[in-house]
């Protein structure tokens, strides 16, 4: 070692003052719903961690939540109520104040509920308060409200709830601790995001468990896959039904499951052209049959009968039935399901099909878990164990966003009931309040409306039949998105992809008023830009515009705010009371239930109002049963907050389960307590109640647990939930179709019906396939990356270091084929358009897709980004050449690009060409749109120092010592052997230690 | 030029990254950047923040690149990178002004921002990339390994480690002294054969790697195929009916 300068006055300070005070909320970063420290200091945000005690995150916290400050620090940032000046798209606002901005809205919704509420559309995007703004819509008296299901989640939300009481989605999850195959299906980084990372680095550290990804795309959680298997888009469902097949022919499958939780044993009618065909058979009291082996029919709920699965029987009518089983295994025994058959479709081999089918099996029943826990079936039938089959899975955007996404889901399912592994140690758990009964809860409201008055339910809801669908005489949908139509009959969570081009078109009615809030409709959603925003700046011949009104609330100056003609800027959720409810989406974990709160941590700066209490002073103004008093005055004066804490949907039941009732002692149920949001903050801003261990699995059909559902008020009987392989629901629509019933389907829609609601999955192409496939012979999707995930991140001063354009990926021999290198740049051709990206090459992506990051792409002057920002120059949209609507049909009509039985959005259906640019075209995307107004916001910085004046004075206290830290989270310690004392590594002879 | 502690203590505080789990979701990346912004290196500046060119100061960049093999058909790997935290830190020993320094008692590598002359030596002689200049404030930065956090009595103690490891949500980073081979990470960096960076550099660097675990790509020890129990569709069928209703 040389000689040389030595200083010894340097000592770092490693004591400082880090903030003032640490306040606790809810993270808004994305849709996990963490909970987060905020500490502050000199009223600044000082850091932002993961709160340690929360049941979502444990401590941990993503990109998204640590970049919170930046968020709040944004120039993007709105500071006033807008009124549009100029024509909709300049951006030109004129700042008006609130008082002005709230008589405006509610003088143009007074209008339209005195005349017909439904000309209101009020969709809500991101919202994370859905019983509360589905209840506004209600009160209002529009059936024409939904949040952004539509195009997001609800083909998996349908799905699962009309197959097994619950779905993938963030409403369960795989047993992480005792799982020992995990699939997950393409990409999931979407939704449960912190969880699911930490499940995946506990399951993976434990050893034991393999992960297998199936996915076109080798990226983030794939990454770390212990076989990544890159499937053709839209393919999954016959992948997963070749498995299926696979696991009958063999006979590796749960008959006792099948038997005691699934309706596999009820008898379905066979009568071909009889009205009840396909229904199950059910005896005078209505209950449904099954057969015994010495061919007696009992009611299925006779504690002592023991259903057989196949056979044919007659019916006291003397009409034949099958048991549902034999229906399903009929249909997937068939050779077209074989793994030969569905190799090419599928993109993966046979014998890799075939084995992956083995090593399921081998699992399943070579690799039976049993845990020491002691429970009670619904029946009272005590039971020793809790066993389980290992084999867990998980699916999300990837399956949910092509046109048949449904049933794919569906079969995912009926995969999973095959072999046992729902709500079964080691296998997929249900998060409370699921499971439901399927299909659950009410029906849609809104089959009448009629001026001043409310809705008689809430707006969404789940058909159980035709009967439900909001259609007219003729059988034409009366929403404007057209859910719950003959053409969409499932669509449980809305279209809103759908509802600008219906408002322009007049399609099912012209409305007066759209009303939307916190999602970028006229930029990055499911539907093409250049027609969005003709829809939205179009005229009538007398000069004004063709969807007459346009409110929007945003708490940034995104894309949309440009179309608006009024715009009630929004908080930061930093800024704001929010409630994470049981009621609409909660943040429970399959070991208990949980909310959580937002509290305003930091002082508001400008004069913007929580988009709630803009809600609560609306419903004031207009009168709304529920927000005014018959005098008039507000009933929630105190704004969100007041709300949360006093309002009661049903007695004793309101937003927030936690400390009910006058002395706080309420779990789940009990009057309003005036110090509820206290001890929410007293504990960190969640409350959360965990189930006993009996209570922890087989939830469908576990007494303890069904009695613990129905007093916290999740279910209204403590009966099992009995999962469906066989859809009746579904059998009823196409018996609609067939001719039978009330109410049909028009002539128009019969196949379509017919085709669709099949009572089992089926698979087939996704519509562009079908429509498009020749000349377009690549797929595309896209993901967001993991650090803007469902954020609003590329106004991140942070997040847009990181990624502030977007490459079309391209694997690398089908580039080479084309004569494309990376950096090329390339036109990007679907039937409804052309886009121009920069190519990167890859080779962990299927050869038959290309793909790119989403949303990355921004247009000029949107986001208070300068305008030569490369989220401008060179990020750009796949939504340039996606379409909302189909090709047209013969006669002309154009179906949503969507799923035909729940509506949701057919993004990851798209099919395209690429080609070379001439070199002349390098070095900026096209399609370019130009610049919007800056809407008075301030110029952006050029120079961020953040944190300069934060830096601590020393406390000049002793140093502490420091301990090791092994993987981070001390929570997950324990509970399984080898893992000490987080749940990131393992150590040796720490599996000996923890067993003693 | 500076020297290097002449009693060097045994401890090593540093970390160790496990590559097999790494999603490469940045989250430690962006929670060093809003610790350390207002830490010791306060701030790390951005410049250009929503311009054409925004660049700033970063103490943990993740890097994503595909390895091939055609064994194994290929893996996708994250890369996170920081200091190291290296026993013959080049970058202190090249420092002209005594700024960059390791210390005695942990080993941690730091820069002393008030004698720094922003010379940039450091970042060339450092063989992994890990220096990070300030151009604003004309000094050279650095990962701290969150000296002022992992010691903090103002702080709980759970909190009291890297900001990168306690908010990793996949545990992929671990902290603790590489220099006591009885310590938690030592031992994990044994059992997991933790490796050196670029070990023929010679700088000795205190953060290990976990390399990947090899892939259960299922070829090795294949369950036994499923073999069908019939010949057809209906001879499956007719076996069950024969099976369950034989009675």
């Amino acid at each position: 070692m040389t000689e040389g300068i030595v200083l010894r006055d340097e000592r770092a300070d490693t004591s400082p003052i880090v903030s003032d005070e640490v306040k606790y909320t809810t993270c808004y970063m994305c849709a996990c719903r963490c909970g987060i420290k905020v500490h502050l200091k000199d009223n600044q945000i000082r850091y932002i961690e993961g709160n340690p005690d929360h049941p979502v995150n444990k401590g941990v916290l993503c990109a998204k939540g640590s970049a919170g400050i930046m968020q709040q620090n944004s120039p993007a940032k709105l500071q006033k109520p807008l009124l549009r000046v100029g024509e909709r798209g300049e951006g030109k606002f004129k700042e008006i104040e609130w008082e002005e901005a709230l008589d405006l809205a509610a003088g143009w919704l007074q209008d339209v509920r005195s005349d017909d509420p439904s000309k209101l559309a009020f969709f809500t995007g991101r919202d994370q308060s859905q019983s509360f703004t589905g209840w506004w819509a209600k009160q209002y008296g529009t059936r024409n409200f939904a949040a952004h299901g539509g195009f997001c989640s609800v083909n998996m939300a349908a799905a699962g709830l009309y197959s097994i009481g619950g779905s993938f989605w963030e409403f369960g999850e795989p047993d992480w601790d005792h799982t020992k195959y995990f699939m997950m299906f393409g990409v999931a980084e979407d939704h449960d995001s912190n969880p699911i990372k930490m499940g995946l680095g506990k399951l993976k550290t434990r050893e034991d468990a393999k992960f297998v990804s199936i996915n076109p795309v080798r990226s983030g959680y794939s990454a770390i896959a212990d076989e990544w298997i890159g499937i053709t888009p839209g393919a999954d469902g016959l992948f997963v039904m070749a498995i299926i097949h696979e696991l009958l022919a063999a006979e590796k499958i749960d008959w006792d499951y099948l038997k005691r939780y699934t309706n596999a044993s009820w008898l379905v009618i066979q009568a071909e052209g009889d009205a009840a065909d396909g229904l199950f058979a059910r005896n005078a009291t209505g209950t449904t049959l099954i057969a015994t082996a010495t061919g007696e029919l009992l009611p299925h709920s006779d504690r002592k009968a023991d259903p057989v699965l196949v056979g044919t029987y007659t019916l006291p009518s003397g009409k034949k039935a099958v048991p549902a089983f034999q229906l399903m295994a009929e249909r997937y025994l068939e050779d077209t399901y074989a793994p030969e058959a569905v190799a090419e479709r599928v993109g993966i081999k046979a014998d890799t099909i075939r084995r992956i089918a083995a090593e399921i099996a081998d699992v399943a029943f070579e690799q039976e878990i049993t845990l020491d826990i002691p429970w009670t079936d619904w029946a009272g039938r005590p039971q020793e164990k809790m066993t389980g089959r290992p084999v867990s899975m998980h699916a999300m955007r990837g399956i949910s966003a092509h046109s048949n996404g449904f049933h794919t889901c569906r079969a995912i399912h009926l995969l999973q009931m095959l072999i046992g592994t729902i709500d079964v140690p080691g296998g997929f758990r249900h998060k409370p309040p699921f499971p439901k009964p399927c299909p659950p809860g009410p029906t849609p409201a809104g089959k009448e409306t009629a001026a001043n008055t409310p809705l008689n339910g809430m707006p969404l809801g789940f058909p159980k039949g035709p009967e439900d669908l909001l259609v007219d005489e003729a059988g034409n949908p009366k929403r404007i998105d057209k859910a719950y139509s003959w053409e969409y009959p499932l669509s449980a969570h809305g279209l809103m992809h759908s509802v600008i081009h219906n408002a322009w078109a007049g399609d099912p009615a012209e409305i007066d008023v759209l009303f939307m809030y916190m999602s970028n409709m006229g930029w990055n959603s499911t539907m093409n830009v250049p027609d969005t925003i003709r829809y939205l700046t179009d005229k009538k011949p007398d000069g004004s515009y063709k969807i007459p009104r346009f409110i929007y609330s945003d708490a940034y100056h995104s894309e949309t705010v440009a179309f608006a003609d009024l715009v009630l800027p929004d908080t930061t959720y930093l800024e704001r009371w929010d409630c994470i409810s049981l009621l609409d989406r909660p943040i429970s974990s399959a070991h208990g239930a949980a909310d959580a709160i937002r509290q305003p941590v930091v002082a508001l700066d400008r004069d913007v109002r929580p988009f709630q209490d803009v809600m609560l002073d609306l419903g004031v103004k207009l009168n709304l049963p529920g927000f005014a008093a018959e005098d008039g005055s507000a009933i929630y004066p105190g704004g969100y907050s007041d709300y949360m804490v006093n309002h009661e949907r049903t007695p004793d039941v309101g937003p927030l389960a936690g400390w009910r009732g006058e002395d706080g002692s309420g779990q789940g149920r009990g009057g309003a307590n005036r110090a509820q949001l206290d001890a929410y903050i007293e504990n960190g801003c969640f409350w959360e109640k965990k189930f006993t261990p009996e209570q922890s699995y087989y939830k469908f059909a576990n007494k303890s647990y069904l009695e613990e559902a129905v007093h916290m008020g999740w279910l209204a009987m403590p009966s099992p939930v009995v999962m469906e392989i066989y859809s009746e629901t579904m059998q009823k629509f196409r018996l609609a179709a067939r001719g039978f019933g009330d109410r049909q389907p028009p002539d128009h829609l019969r196949d379509r019906v017919e085709t669709f609601f099949d009572p089992l999955p089926l698979w087939y192409a996704p519509f562009a396939d079908e429509d498009k496939g020749e000349g377009f012979p690549l797929h595309a999707v896209t993901q967001r990356p993991m650090h803007m995930y469902h954020s609003w991140g590329s106004q991140n001063a942070w997040l847009r270091q990181i990624t502030a354009r977007n490459p079309l990926f391209i694997h690398a021999d089908t580039a080479a084929a084309s004569g494309i290198t990376d950096g090329d740049w390339l036109w990007v051709s679907s039937p409804y358009g052309k886009v121009k990206a920069q190519a990167k090459l890859m080779r962990g992506v299927n050869p038959h897709t290309v793909w790119t990051w989403n949303a990355i792409g921004k247009r000029k002057g949107a986001w208070n980004l300068k305008e030569d920002a490369p989220e401008v120059t060179k990020g750009f949209l796949l939504n340039h050449i996606i379409s909302e609507l189909l090709p047209p049909r013969e006669d002309g009509y154009r179906y949503s690009n969507s799923d035909p039985v729940t509506g949701q959005a057919a993004w990851y259906d798209l099919r395209v060409s690429i080609e070379k640019c001439d070199a002349a075209d390098f070095g900026e995307t096209e399609p370019m749109f130009e610049a919007q107004g800056a809407a008075g916001l301030p110029e952006p910085t050029e120079l961020l120092r953040y944190g300069a004046n934060l830096k601590g004075e020393a406390s000049h206290l002793d140093p502490v010592p420091m301990k090791d830290w092994i993987g981070n989270r001390k929570e997950n310690a324990g509970k399984k052997s080898g893992i000490k004392p987080g749940h990131g590594n393992q150590i040796d002879g720490d599996s000996e230690k923890e067993k003693e | 030029m500076t020297s290097l502690p002449t009693t060097p203590s045994k401890k090593k505080l540093g970390l160790v990254i496990d590559l097999d789990i790494c999603v490469g979701c940045h989250a430690c990346a962006v929670n060093c950047k809003e610790w350390n912004t207002g830490g010791h290196s306060a701030p790390l500046t951005d410049t250009d923040p929503y311009g054409a060119d925004p660049t700033g100061v970063w103490f943990n960049r993740i890097h994503s690149f595909e390895v091939e093999n055609e064994d194994t058909g290929g893996r996708t790997v994250h890369f996170p990178k920081s200091c190291l935290h290296c026993d013959d830190a080049p970058c202190v020993t090249v420092c002209p002004t005594g700024a960059s320094y390791k210390r005695e008692e942990d080993g941690i590598v730091l820069v002393n921002a008030d004698h720094c002359i922003g010379c940039k030596l450091c970042s060339w002689a450092c063989p992994y990339g890990a220096r990070e200049y300030d151009e604003d404030a004309g000094v050279m930065k650095k990962c701290t390994l969150c000296v002022d956090k992992i010691y903090n009595p103002n702080l709980p103690e759970e909190s009291r480690v890297p900001a990168c490891v306690s908010t990793c949500p996949v545990g992929a980073r671990s902290f603790g002294d590489l220099g006591d081979p009885d310590s938690d990470v030592s031992k994990l960096v044994a059992k997991r054969s933790g490796y050196d960076l670029m070990p023929e550099q010679e700088c000795k660097p205190t953060n290990k790697y976990l390399p990947p675990r090899p892939k259960k790509l299922g070829n090795d020890a294949p369950p036994p195929e499923l073999a069908p129990v019939a010949d057809s569709s209906a001879g499956v069928i007719a076996r069950w009916v024969d099976k369950f209703l034989s009675a």
